[in-house]
């Protein structure tokens, strides 16, 4: 199953970088249930790594409670304008994914 | 085209799939398992998680900043900031006591980061929103009560 990809942007200002990232993922906590009254499985982003030129920037572990479609930010000192910020998503059933964008 | 070549085309065009699907091995996708605190995140009380993050309790600190709103307007979409002033912080957490699991979110935060990170999670119910920080390897906390109107764990 394809994946929809992350916006991510980074901007450099005064020797920080701001990373801004929007993923696409349901977040499903596992709670709910459908109108046959099922449960619907949990499915939710379960790790977080960011890198700067191949340096890891942030790393995170998460469970269900992050929004669907998850928003993350974060800073890092360092980075130039073309430098290539990384994020890769890990859900809970293996699938990943990871997009790259230059910082502004 | 004769049949081997016909068979080993479909099985290289399978895996070239599998690959760019994004799949991980089972060897990745197991160790990545194994890294995820499930102890922690299987906690229903802040002390609890603490305490399977390794921590012997946290300190109320006023060098944290939560960012969270007094009313959350949407439980499945509460924006939450913490922002640490304290030197040496290297783990950032998100905990909502309330929420059926308390530990919604841990960030390790590693040299030449800043200790500053903003996401959005759901709230079950009104309830106290932590911010937990490690910072020289020692816990420290600040919190304040989120309150929701609409609860965000659907169901």
């Amino acid at each position: 199953m394809a994946t929809r990809p992350m916006r991510i942007r980074a901007q450099n200002k005064d020797g920080v970088t701001e990373v801004r990232v929007l993923m696409s993922h349901i977040m499903e906590t596992g709670l709910r249930k459908d109108a046959d009254g099922n449960v619907i499985p949990a499915h939710f982003i379960k790790e977080v790594v960011a890198t700067w030129n191949d340096k890891e920037v942030l790393s995170a572990q998460w469970g269900p409670a992050v929004s669907r479609d998850p928003f993350l930010s974060f800073k890092f000192k360092g980075g130039e304008a073309g430098d290539e910020v990384k994020v890769t998503w890990i859900d809970d059933t293996g699938a990943t994914r990871t997009d790259t964008t230059k910082i502004r | 085209m004769n049949h081997q070549r016909r068979s080993v085309l479909k099985l290289g065009t399978a895996l070239g799939l599998a690959v760019s699907a994004g799949f991980l091995t089972p060897m990745q996708a197991w160790a990545v398992q194994q890294q995820w605190n499930e102890k922690a995140f299987g906690a229903t009380d802040v002390d609890s998680v603490v305490a399977s993050l390794g921590g012997e309790g946290a300190v109320e600190s006023d060098q944290i900043t939560l960012i969270a709103p007094d009313i959350a307007e949407n439980g499945a979409v509460v924006p939450v900031g913490v922002n640490s002033a304290l030197p040496n912080t290297t783990e950032i957490a998100i905990l909502v006591p309330d929420n059926p699991s308390t530990l919604t979110a841990l960030f390790k935060i590693p040299e030449g980061s800043l200790p500053e990170v903003a996401t959005r999670i759901k709230m079950g119910q009104t309830s106290d929103v932590y911010g937990l920080v490690k910072a020289d390897g020692k816990y420290y906390m600040v919190h304040k009560e989120v309150k929701v109107t609409l609860g965000g764990c659907g169901g």
